[in-house]
């Protein structure tokens, strides 16, 4: 978790947009044992707070598993767009 | 009259009759069916979601576009929803059970201990109202031109929607970091927080003075002239000194003075261009370090550092160790109970006496230099020997990175000029450059807290200041050594003229204060 803030308001928005536009069950969490969080609601989102350098797992179950990982794993290194 | 103090959250001038907006608490509505009551949630849900479309159809900043888009996002969100769905199924009304719903959510930010977390709860508390005011039929009041509005709170698409021209804000509730507060700075309206709102009631007429974090209620005529006045010359200095934003600043005799900007994070450098300024001439690192759990590693300083200097261009980035202490303290790493912190185990002296924090910041300063124009200041240097070993630490970290293969560069390294100790004997200190930090520079030559406002007339520059000043830019002159001014004195147009007079020609400002850095300069 690069961004500045943390996953606060505007990075959580982006990374619920993004786990919204694939079909699979996609989860996050910030300890590779869990507890796993829905990544399409942001208010579980939110909920986690999820400091700034937390280092973020990705699980996803379904179709288009493999890609919606790749793609939120990329969102996160691009620093949710936010960066310059 | 009567005059209140706050807390200036966004600056500037306002006069104008008192509105105070009530909480738009929905009215209580009959309830009707199970099916009546969910389809009138829907349909206040979808009306919401279509105001909040259009809202962000028309904002044009960014971070404007952000608050709204979160609203979206958490409307969209099942989660948020369900809880009153299922209220209603169980016999409530929708507009009860939509507030127990929303309720809930507000009270889990607001009881949070994180700042930024407190201030989103505006954000769902501003969703309540507006699905509310679709349920209860009535659409909250527009906020007229021209007025003071006072309230306990306010919603962000509330402020958004309202025309501000020659208006003003006073909340009881939020910071200055609330989105409100952020919006108000950005758009230039003038407001106050922390002002009770209950003494407001049955007043009518204000004038709002966020320069001097005041609200002077019923003013009689003398007072309402004078600040009119003060208020016609602010504007039109706003107007005279913009022209000046960006240009290289010049003085009246033609002496180039290089302007450059304080900053305490990357963010900050989102709304200012890079062509108005000469440089940062301070990045105070404290920001990475502080209201964490842990220090910030290696990478993800270099990550912040980098991500400052490439914003730079090639513009010189002097970044700042850590100084913290004194009024900054960092849980686990500044000494609790010092009886006089501000004399305390701060700057320096607290990054030599933790030397595996201080490399971990330099080896990440060696890294972001390669290929910038980035230099590296000591606060708090006392002694020669201070310095020196801060130049072994920054050499030795470079030896190590390059030994590891890392790319890296050895930075110049500078110093605060703030003891008075180091001051007086500048001559004896071998830095690349010299930064005089006037607050603390003072506050030790006057033997005045910088925090005790009784004593503000001993914060001001007086004779042993500026003959500080002025020896130190001789030295610097001399040896060919950079010296500016990083403190607040810099930002403050009245001393400008002397502080040019004494010789400095680098001065490093508050962003916000930089036009009129620059035009009064053009003026000396």
């Amino acid at each position: 978790m690069l961004h500045e803030v943390g996953l606060h308001a505007r990075p959580s928005v982006k990374l619920t947009q993004l786990a919204k536009s694939f079909s699979s069950r996609i989860e996050f969490a910030s300890a590779a044992d869990g507890p796993w969080t829905d990544a399409k609601s942001i208010v579980k989102v939110m909920k986690t707070r999820t400091p700034k350098d937390a280092l973020l797992h990705f699980r996803a179950e379904g179709a288009d598993a493999q890609a919606a990982v790749n793609a939120l794993i990329a969102l996160v290194e691009r620093d949710f767009e936010t960066g310059p | 009259m009567l005059l209140l103090t706050g807390i200036a959250a966004a600056p500037g001038l306002a006069v104008g009759p008192l509105v105070r907006l009530a909480a738009a608490d929905t009215a209580h509505r009959a309830r009707g069916s199970v099916a009546h009551e969910r389809k009138a949630l829907i349909a206040a849900l979808g009306a919401a979601r279509e105001e909040l479309v259009a809202l962000a159809a028309i904002t044009s900043d960014e971070e404007a576009a952000g608050i709204v888009e979160f609203q979206i996002a958490l409307l969209d969100d099942e989660e948020l929803t369900a809880p009153a769905f299922i209220a209603i199924a169980a016999g409530d009304a929708a507009d009860a059970a939509w507030r127990m719903a929303m309720d809930q959510q507000i009270d889990d930010y607001r009881s949070s201990d994180s700042e930024y977390f407190r201030a989103r709860a505006a954000d769902l508390r501003d969703l309540f109202e507006r699905v509310g005011g679709h349920l209860s039929g009535s659409v909250s009041a527009a906020i007229p031109s021209g007025v003071i509005v006072v309230a306990d709170d306010l919603a962000p698409s509330r402020f958004l929607a309202a025309d501000w021209n020659n208006g003003g804000l006073v909340l009881h509730r939020g910071g200055v970091t609330s989105h409100v507060a952020i919006l108000a700075r950005a758009r230039g309206v003038p407001m106050l927080v922390g002002v009770e709102p209950a003494i407001l009631e049955g007043r009518l007429h204000a004038l709002l003075d966020a320069q001097k974090g005041m609200l002077v209620i019923d003013p009689d005529s003398a007072t309402r002239a004078e600040f009119e006045r003060r208020r016609a010359a602010y504007r039109s200095q706003r107007t005279a000194e913009a022209k000046y934003l960006g240009a290289d600043a010049k003085s009246a005799s033609g002496k180039r003075v290089r302007v450059m900007i304080n900053i305490a994070g990357a963010g900050e450098l989102d709304t200012i261009d890079p062509a108005h300024v000469d440089g940062i001439g301070l990045v105070r690192t404290e920001f990475l370090f502080q209201g964490r759990e842990r220090l910030p590693d290696e990478n993800e300083q270099y990550r912040t550092y980098r991500r400052i200097v490439d914003w730079a261009g090639g513009r010189p980035v002097t970044i700042r160790t850590l100084d913290a202490g004194g009024d900054k303290p960092i849980p686990g790493l500044t000494l609790a109970g010092e009886t006089n912190p501000f004399l305390g185990v701060r700057g320096v002296r607290l990054s030599l006496r933790h030397p595996e924090v201080l490399r971990v910041q330099l080896r990440a300063l060696a890294r972001a230099a390669v290929g910038a124009n980035l230099k590296v200041m000591i606060p708090m240097v006392t002694l020669p020997d201070e310095l020196e070993r801060c130049r072994a630490m920054l050499a030795q970290s470079a030896a190590e990175l390059m030994a590891e293969g890392t790319p890296c560069a050895i930075p110049s390294l500078g110093m605060m000029v703030e003891v008075p100790a180091a001051a007086l004997a500048i001559e004896e200190f071998d830095a690349d450059f010299y930064s005089i930090g006037s607050n603390d520079l003072i506050q030790y030559l006057s033997a005045a807290s910088r925090d005790a406002p009784e004593l503000s007339a001993l914060a001001q520059p007086g004779p042993a200041f500026l003959r500080v000043v002025r020896s130190i830019v001789a030295h610097g002159a001399q040896n060919g050594r950079e010296v500016s001014l990083c403190g607040d004195l810099a930002s403050e147009q009245r001393h400008v003229r002397t502080l040019l007079e004494c010789g400095l020609n680098v001065f490093s400002v508050a962003p916000a204060a930089l036009a009129a850095v620059k035009a009064a300069i053009a003026q000396c």
